[in-house]
């Protein structure tokens, strides 16, 4: 909502106030200012917290000036030579303002036409170039004339983009004066919460202000509307539905014209932000923009020729089919939930949204019917979300209109289109009401706003902010009751009713005087956060082996995710959470997969790094059948690629990253989570090469699956030469499965035995397996058994390999000797013979 | 006697006196053979003690003796000397230029936004906060209806909502719908949770929005929760974020889950207050909104508004993060470009 502060003044007294101090007790009590442009006014001085855009007007530079005479110029059709009087002396002036050419050749102008007037030197803004670009009035020669100064238009001015024509003041300007003297202005752009839709008005916004400012109200005269009388013969109402259109009112003015409004009004609408058009409909905009009433008006001789004689308007909803062409040239499918303005031959309008073309106010335009109604917010706002239509009547109803106001805007503006448009308003006015407002009573107590707020309020101090609000008050026992005014809906009753109050009591005697305490309640059981700091855990592991963190968009596409499948062909069936109104085409559903979201990872960042090693923790989405909600199952991804080690100035780059990096990190990852009997065994995947791709097992539950990409799925991605390296955990059975506790193995203090012993097997037994029997066999006094090669060689015999293994011998309560060392060995030597064939190889 | 004896001190001083002419190892270990070798004067006294007269031996064993370990001193001395002179050279011959660039570690590094995250958890968890999370595909229901916004109702146009084809399933717009599941949960107990979570809503996505990020929201519900209470939690909070002078100031707003609600802002961190870029010239930062549990919202969730109330305030952390680093572009957050991620 952008407030002109000239029309705010109207309605309050704000002496005293700066520009700036003025935008910070608009946002302090929750009308927030967004900007605030300076029409010709200087920007105020100090440290500004607002946001200033606009152009001063020069008061030496900008005056008032009137036209006395218009001219042809001699060598141009289609300028004017005007002799203007800027009140020190007569100058003639260039201009090829249209609204020039009327008085073009009449001699000495019987009314002289008032003008803004810059003169040379002027900073201005350039009327030709699209936007805001100032620029300084120079002397320029125009086929043979010279011009040196100007006269303005509202785009010069930076009042509006209007540069079709001059600005013509009204009659009673003061030549001479500075502009800004005359018409200087401030506007403030607020926006406007939407429990505050009654502040989308001008007198709305002086209310907020006087109740924080303690200063009175000056409401606008509104003369009394007598209801039925002459008006009657006029036209006839229905209203079908009281539930859809609580009130329905007519008024009208005959023998007016839609000529142009005087030019404050027309000023006051641009900075407001309306075009204006002509004085009827700008008597309605200016009438809502005051009130926050919309209103429209008809022209009366169209309705009386539609429906050949005395015109009945008929509110209802729509019947099957029916069309009605706006406005604004749009013809919107209508269906029976929405609420219509009719007469007996069809469509009108649609209520409270947008009137038809029909029958709308034109310029030959001389009797006006006006419409001032109230409309069921709900069931305006249903039509709004199938019609898609804004406007600025639309704006306010669908955030619920007081019906009260549409007597005091008809009255208003009854008044105004005679005072503007001149004619004779008809007597009385057609009003259904039928559906009368009950204005909501509450009762509250010191006590009341002392055991929400934490602060004591008095009743007395309560009740002035209330009465500013337009609040009926009075005290009765030690409660204050107060009635809410007939301007506003949103005040409920009982408990909330109460909060209600107290946030205006609050906001208005300010927050910033309620003083901080810190909370002194008994706190709840304290329960911990452990599935939290397990996934915390594998982001700390991950992290100190040296891979990155990151986060993943939840949002993408099946056709994203179907890259992970040779020839990008997913497996048929996939269900997805779906977007109904995704932003993007590659962003339509949320996601399955987190591996899909790596391999995008890796893929985006190769270019810029010859080795990544990331990982992700977030969820998938996989709907469940019969449930509202999908399961949102925490995964684990990880990736790799190129070489693990930063080459440096001294030293290459290692060799690019394979399965076993991958496995290593795997490992570490399961070590540092404490996870027992986890196992790897060999698997097929989709995705991954058919000889390296493993799942990772904890007995029969699978955590997860790893592997180096499948050269097919490689295709279906930008990567370079280097296994690309994947793997996707499981992320809640990782944390079910990981322990933050963990038995610590003790530290033997005597000397450990070291042996090596190579053992001869079938390509064919797991190097897994192998190791197991080893531990197995070898009792408790072996303590490590590691795997420092794998050797194959014909001479080993066919698919035969030979495993090597360092081994650790170690006892808690003496130091072993050969005989020990010998008995172990030749345990291992025989069970791994008889279990696998193994044979011992001599060195 | 008396002749061996001083033929034996004068040896000694003839030794010393050559060891002073000694550089290196090489004379070193001539000068070895000469005075403690084999056919050196030290050497064969020993070997012809045998031959000496039985009173003789005592004064000469004696004298050679002193001999000997004058000797030995000397040369461990020098020897002393020549090792740390060879390996001052040595050193000089390895001497590195320090100012070349060390070789780089791999490094990883936690998610910017999880870095924000956790500091988040760390102050309030300090205040007795524990953390309550809830789904990301939410009903309609907790999204807005439970919280005081039933269809049609004005305030749901705060929110731009992604729908899913599943009539009454929409992706969450704010972490608020864990406010009902969690009171449902733990009623009729005190209630102190922070809220964290990815939250969407159906935005352009530029350098300054995006449809997907972070909120945190605390909730506090007890009896005789107030507006004072709301106020010193969250200048607590404000203080531990931005430094202890960190200043705050409320302003009102709308929400329709909270009664009376409001907009915390704090003195821009950045300038101090002066006004900069960040701050966009105003000193101050938006970074919260906060309020009263409306009485509706405390009735879904299980709570006497009678006797209850509570507390709620909602952050963003994508923005903080962003001003806090001075980060250009929003969605470099998810976009994870590895020189983005790297420098944290
Ligand atoms: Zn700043």
């Amino acid at each position: 909502m952008k407030a002109p502060l000239s029309w705010i003044k109207d309605y309050i007294n704000l002496d005293g106030i700066g520009i700036e101090e003025l935008a910070n007790i608009l946002t302090n009590v929750g009308l927030e200012v967004e900007s605030v442009q300076l029409v010709g006014v200087e920007k105020p001085e100090g440290k500004l917290k607002n946001k200033y855009f606009g152009l001063p007007w020069d008061k030496e530079k900008f005056v008032v000036a009137e036209v006395v005479e218009v001219n042809q110029h001699p060598n141009a059709d289609r300028l004017s030579l005007c002799e203007l009087n800027d009140g020190m002396g007569i100058v003639t002036v260039l201009t090829g303002a249209p609204n020039m050419f009327p008085h073009l050749g009449k001699g000495r102008l019987e009314q002289p036409l008032k003008v803004a007037y810059a003169r040379e030197g002027s900073m201005l803004y350039d009327g030709h170039q699209p936007g805001q670009v100032v620029t300084k009035l120079k002397k320029t020669t125009i086929r043979g004339v010279e011009s040196r100064s100007m006269i303005c238009s509202e785009k010069e001015l930076g009042i509006s983009e209007e540069h079709e024509g001059v600005i013509e003041l009204d009659a009673d300007a003061p030549v001479g004066m500075p502009l800004v003297d005359y018409m200087g202005d401030v506007v403030y752009e607020v926006a406007i919460l939407p429990n505050m839709a009654r502040d989308a008005s001008i007198l709305g916004i002086a209310r907020e202000l006087s109740a924080a400012l303690g200063r009175p109200l000056r409401l606008p005269e509104e003369p009394t509307l007598e209801k039925g009388g002459a008006i009657e013969e006029k036209i006839g109402l229905e209203v079908k539905n009281t539930e859809l259109n609580p009130r329905f009112m007519l008024g009208m003015v005959e023998g007016t014209q839609a000529r142009k409004s005087p030019y404050w009004v027309q000023r006051r609408l641009s900075l407001a932000g309306m075009r204006p058009i002509d004085a009827l409909v700008d008597a309605t905009n200016y009438t809502m923009l005051e009130i926050g009433q919309p209103l429209h008006a008809f022209d009366y001789d169209l309705l009386r020729e539609r429906a050949g004689g005395k015109p009945t308007i008929i509110t209802r909803t729509a019947h099957e089919g029916e069309k009605i062409a706006l406005l604004d040239g749009s013809e919107p499918q209508l269906d029976t939930q929405m609420e219509l303005v009719t007469d007996t031959v069809g469509p009108l309008s649609i209520a409270g949204v947008m009137g038809g073309g029909e029958t709308g106010v034109h310029a030959e335009t001389r009797n006006l019917l006006i419409e001032s109604a109230n409309w069921n917010f709900i069931n305006l706002r249903k039509t709004l979300s199938k019609t898609r239509i804004n406007s600025e009547a639309a704006y306010r109803f669908s955030r619920d209109v007081h019906p009260e106001l549409a007597e005091t805007a008809l009255s208003l503006c009854l008044k105004r289109v005679q005072e503007w448009g001149g004619g004779e308003v008809v007597q009385g006015v057609l009003d259904d009401y039928g559906k009368p407002y009950v204005d909501t009573v509450n009762r509250i107590s010191a006590q009341n706003i002392a055991e929400v707020l934490g602060q004591e309020i008095s009743l007395e101090e309560s009740i002035g902010i209330l009465e500013r609000l337009g609040f009926t008050c009075w005290i009765e026992g030690n409660e204050l009751v107060a009635k809410s005014p007939a301007t506003r809906t949103d005040i409920e009753t009982g408990i909330i009713g109460q909060r209600n109050l107290i946030e205006e009591i609050s906001r208005v005697y300010g927050y910033e005087r309620i003083a901080a305490k810190r909370l002194s309640d008994e706190l709840p059981p304290q329960l911990g956060n452990p599935d939290l700091e397990a996934e915390e855990r594998i982001r700390d592991i991950l992290v100190s082996i040296g891979l990155q963190d990151t986060l993943a968009y939840r949002q993408t596409s099946p056709e994203r995710e179907a890259r992970l499948f040779i020839g990008r062909k997913a497996p048929a069936g996939l269900a997805y959470v779906r977007l109904k109104n995704p932003i993007t085409p590659e962003r339509t559903v949320m996601r399955r997969s987190a591996m899909a979201t790596m391999l995008e990872l890796l893929e985006y960042n190769t270019k810029f790094r010859p080795g990544l090693a990331l990982f992700e923790l977030g969820p998938v989405f996989l709907p469940v059948a019969d449930e509202i909600l999908p399961h949102e199952a925490l995964r684990l991804s990880i990736g790799l690629t190129g070489a693990w080690d930063v080459a440096s100035w001294d030293r290459p780059q290692s060799k690019a990253m394979d399965f076993f990096d991958l496995k290593g990190v795997v490992e570490a990852l399961l070590d540092g989570l404490h996870l027992e009997g986890v196992r790897f065994q060999a698997t097929a995947h989709p995705s991954f090469h058919p000889g390296k791709c493993a799942e990772v097992r904890v007995g029969e539950e699978i955590l997860g699956v790893m592997g180096e990409l499948h050269p097919q799925v490689r295709k279906n991605y930008a990567f370079g030469q280097d296994p690309v390296l994947v793997a996707e955990f499981d992320g809640e059975a990782l944390v079910r499965l990981s322990n933050a506790v963990f038995t610590n193995k003790a530290i033997s203090s005597y000397p450990a035995m070291v042996e090596d012993i190579a053992l001869i097997v079938d390509e064919s037994v797991p190097a897994e397996d192998l190791e197991a029997l080893i531990w197995q066999a070898g009792g408790k006094l072996l303590v490590d058994v590691k795997l420092f090669d794998v050797y194959r060689d014909a001479r080993l015999g066919e698919s035969k390999k030979s495993l090597a293994y360092q081994l650790t011998y170690q006892a808690f309560d003496r130091t072993l000797n050969d005989k020990d060392a010998l008995n172990i060995r030749n345990r291992i030597v025989k069970q791994t013979k008889n279990t696998f064939g193994a044979v011992l190889r001599s060195s | 006697m008396l002749e061996t004896e001083g033929k034996l001190q004068a040896e000694l001083a003839r030794g010393i006196e050559g060891l002073q002419a000694v550089g290196n190892v090489e004379s070193l270990e001539a000068w070895k053979q000469e005075f403690l070798g084999k056919s050196s004067l030290v050497m064969q006294t020993y070997g012809s003690m045998a031959k000496l007269a039985k009173e003789e031996r005592p004064v000469i064993g004696k004298a050679v003796n002193q001999l000997k370990v004058g000797l030995e001193a000397a040369l461990a001395e020098k020897e002393e000397g020549i090792k740390t002179a060879s390996q001052q050279e040595t050193f000089t011959k390895e001497t590195l230029d320090v100012t070349l660039p060390g070789r780089k570690p791999r490094r990883g590094r936690i998610h910017p936004l999880h870095l924000t995250l956790r500091q988040i958890y760390k102050i309030f968890a300090d205040m007795g906060f524990q953390i309550y999370r809830s789904p990301e595909v939410e009903t309609d229901d907790f999204n807005f209806t439970f919280l005081n916004i039933p269809p049609y109702h004005p305030a749901r146009d705060m929110w731009d909502t992604f729908y899913t084809d599943k009539e009454g399933v929409v992706l969450r717009t704010h972490t608020s719908p864990g406010q009902v599941r969690v009171m449902r949960e733990r009623a009729p107990e005190n209630i102190r949770v922070i809220l964290p979570g990815t939250t969407m809503r159906y935005e352009q996505l530029t350098a300054r929005s995006e449809i997907e990020f972070i909120q945190v929201e605390l909730l506090v519900v007890g009896k005789g929760i107030t507006f004072a209470d709301m106020r010193g939690t969250l200048n607590d909070f404000a203080r531990r974020t931005f430094g202890e002078n960190a200043r705050t100031r409320l302003r009102p707003s709308f929400f329709p889950f909270t009664e009376p609600s409001a907009e915390m802002d704090v003195q821009c961190f950045v300038c101090g207050g002066e006004g900069c870029g960040v701050c966009k010239g105003t000193g101050w930062l938006e970074i919260l909104g906060c309020g009263m549990v409306h009485p509706t919202v405390l009735r879904y969730g299980g709570y006497d508004p009678e006797v209850y109330s509570g507390f709620a305030a909602g952050m963003g952390i994508d923005r903080s993060t962003l001003m806090r680093y001075h980060i250009d572009d929003i969605r470099h957050f998810r976009n994870n470009d590895i020189r983005f991620l790297e420098q944290f």
